[in-house]
């Protein structure tokens, strides 16, 4: 079906790219540069990468001290530490001032695995998106994230970028456009709308075909950026479908979810469900056993679709 | 002094929990074997050894406790309760399958005999501080012992409980770093050094010690000098070989997040069982 590709390589061989244009961009890394890949930066730039150690406050402290000097900083590590671990930094240091930093952070949501709960997050959005002044992106794909990498990048201010562990389908073109804060159409519909991020876009198109067996046409929307929410096409899709079902790999409590339910309760209601993840802790196994347990599967995005229509 | 048959039967532990801890990792595809195999001496030493503790009944209120804040080594712990008798050895392949209570790393709430959830480092010492207070104000007599890993001491919190431990005199409190100079990308001393790193803790106040953390004599004499020390908290820097026991993964940094593959699992059970026939053969005999 979708040839599968790694996000976080995408991720490093853009920021490599993106350094030969850029004599201001510097990296941080801390003690993970192997997994997030700003190793590949680090080989090719070493003298604008530091390893921060285990080390993750510091690290977004140095990161706020270099974009306080003119540097553009990306600093990297799993978002469990880079949203959790060093909130306060990233909220007073980095958010506040509007500097201009960008975390980018992988092994973010349950996909992570094997390590378990520790090492998973289901609140990296929640805790960064409630933060004036700090922008949220979520590029679906690897493609997606070469271009959402530079495009942060280009634009100034704090943000937060999400990617996950495993591997994902390549669901968009290199010709696609992509632009912050505006929302993309997977597929046309008119009967419901499933606005989703992240590795939930391509379940929810999944999920779009088995519904069409039923008689039911899903619009599928890519929300890459959860903040600024893409209104416009939330309050169209609405209006147009008039049920909408969000779906993400994180906390159904402040996630996209509660955007989009934020956004249609104060303009357009209209029935809606949220499918993600619980309001519980993960744990460890294999990331499509857990797509099954917490509730993430095509299945799941059916079902909630199938209770939307009947309120309709 | 440990008595021959102490030392062997220590010997036969370790030996038993690293090979435990090849086939967990093996098993279930993913693991941590470098960090777990350097701290198995230690957390040998500490169960079957050193600790005052009831594996019929982990929650025993007057036991020591043991905190592992460097959770990723969770296979070594894993299999040093197992072997203990705190739950089935059976069990132990079960690591990081999905409805395990084994999970990647300790979940203080599924598995008995775990004192602390762990994994986001850097927060152990400061839970093992707790604990440490929690026998004073209950006039209890038993000791906290925690485990760190070097990397891991490079989080800002660790410095803090350090400050923390001094300040508030926990003398119940004895804590091993598992100096085995690697992290996940290279050597600390390269990523982020922490030398001198006994100078440190002495600075914070605390009494200090350096041993060889795969020498079962030096370990037990060091904490039986640490239960004398009184109105400090004792940091007891162990130095270590990551991957300590299987030849190929001595000193390798890439197997600090990565399991065998079928060839290196083979070749790491072998060297095991001739380590322990080796382990029989020298001290079996008896006088
Ligand atoms: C706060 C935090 N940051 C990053 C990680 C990811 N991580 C897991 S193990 C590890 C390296 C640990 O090195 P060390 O403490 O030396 O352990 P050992 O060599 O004994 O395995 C890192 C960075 C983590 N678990 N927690
Ligand atoms: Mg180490």
């Amino acid at each position: 079906m979708w040839e599968m590709a790694s996000q976080r390589i995408a991720f490093g061989k853009t920021l490599v790219e993106i350094g030969k244009e850029n004599k201001d961009l510097v990296v941080l890394g801390a003690d993970l540069s192997s997994s997030t890949k700003t190793s590949f930066f680090e080989k090719e730039f070493p003298e604008r990468f530091f390893n921060c150690g285990i080390a993750e406050a510091n690290m977004m402290g140095v990161a706020a001290g270099l974009a306080a000097s003119g540097k553009t900083v990306v600093a990297s590590t799993f978002a469990v530490f880079a949203t959790g671990r060093c909130y306060d930094q990233v909220r007073q240091s980095i958010a506040y001032p509007a500097l201009n930093v960008k975390i980018v952070a992988s092994h973010a949501g349950i996909t992570v695995g094997g390590d378990g709960a520790s090492h998973q997050t289901a609140e990296d959005i929640a805790l960064m998106k409630v933060i004036p002044n700090m922008k949220v992106v979520v590029p679906v794909d690897a493609i997606e994230t070469k271009k959402a990498v530079r495009a942060i990048i280009e634009e100034e201010g704090p943000y937060y970028m999400r990617m996950g562990r495993s591997d994902v389908p390549t669901i968009t073109d290199e010709g696609d456009n992509f632009k912050i804060g505006k929302a993309s159409m997977m597929r046309e519909g008119s009967d419901v709308t499933i606005i989703a991020t992240g590795i939930m876009v391509s379940q929810a198109l999944k999920a779009a075909e088995m519904l069409r067996l039923e008689g039911i046409e899903a619009m599928v929307v890519n929300m890459s950026t959860i903040k600024p929410l893409d209104s416009t096409t939330t309050l169209m899709a609405a209006k147009k479908t008039g049920a909408v079902v969000t779906a993400e790999e994180h906390s159904v409590i402040f996630g996209l979810g509660n955007s989009v339910a934020i956004t249609l309760g104060e303009k357009y209601p209209v029935p809606l469900k949220r499918v993600g993840i619980p309001d519980t802790f993960g744990e460890s196994g294999e990331w499509n056993e857990l797509m099954i347990k917490y509730g993430l599967t095509p299945d799941d995005i059916v079902s909630a679709v199938e209770d939307v229509i009947k309120q309709k | 002094m440990l008595k021959k048959e102490e030392l062997r039967d220590l010997s036969l532990k370790a030996n038993a929990v690293r090979r435990h801890i090849i086939e967990m990792v093996y098993n279930a595809g993913s693991g941590h074997p470098g960090g777990s195999l350097s701290a198995t001496d230690i957390l040998v030493a500490l169960y079957f050894h050193i600790m005052k503790y009831d594996a019929k009944n982990p929650k025993w209120e007057d036991r020591d406790r043991f905190v592992l804040s460097k959770g990723h080594a969770a296979p070594a712990l894993y299999a040093v309760l197992a072997e203990k008798g705190v739950f089935p050895v059976e069990e132990l392949l079960t690591l990081r399958k999905i409805g395990s209570r084994l999970q990647g790393h300790p979940d203080m709430r599924k598995l008995p005999g775990i004192e602390a959830s762990t994994g986001s480092l850097g927060q152990g010492l400061s839970i093992a501080n707790g604990m440490a207070l929690a026998a004073r104000l209950d006039r209890k007599l038993y000791n906290v012992y925690a485990m760190l890993g070097d990397g891991e001491i490079e989080e800002g919190q660790i410095w803090e409980a350090a400050m923390f431990a001094s300040h508030n005199k926990l003398d119940n409190l004895i804590v091993f770093l598992d100096r085995n100079k690697l992290q996940i990308d290279g050597e600390t001393e390269t990523v982020m050094s922490i030398e001198p790193i006994a100078d440190k803790w002495k600075a914070f106040g605390w009494e200090v010690r350096e041993i060889n953390g795969h020498n079962f004599n030096e370990i037990t004499e060091a904490v039986e000098w640490a239960k004398t020390v009184k109105g400090k908290p004792v940091m007891i820097i162990a130095h270590t070989v990551k991957g300590k026991g299987v030849s190929f993964m001595e000193g390798a940094v890439h197997f600090h997040g990565k399991p065998p593959n079928d060839e290196e699992y083979e070749i790491a059970i072998k060297e095991l069982d001739e380590e322990r026939k080796e382990i029989m053969g020298n001290l079996g005999g008896g006088e």
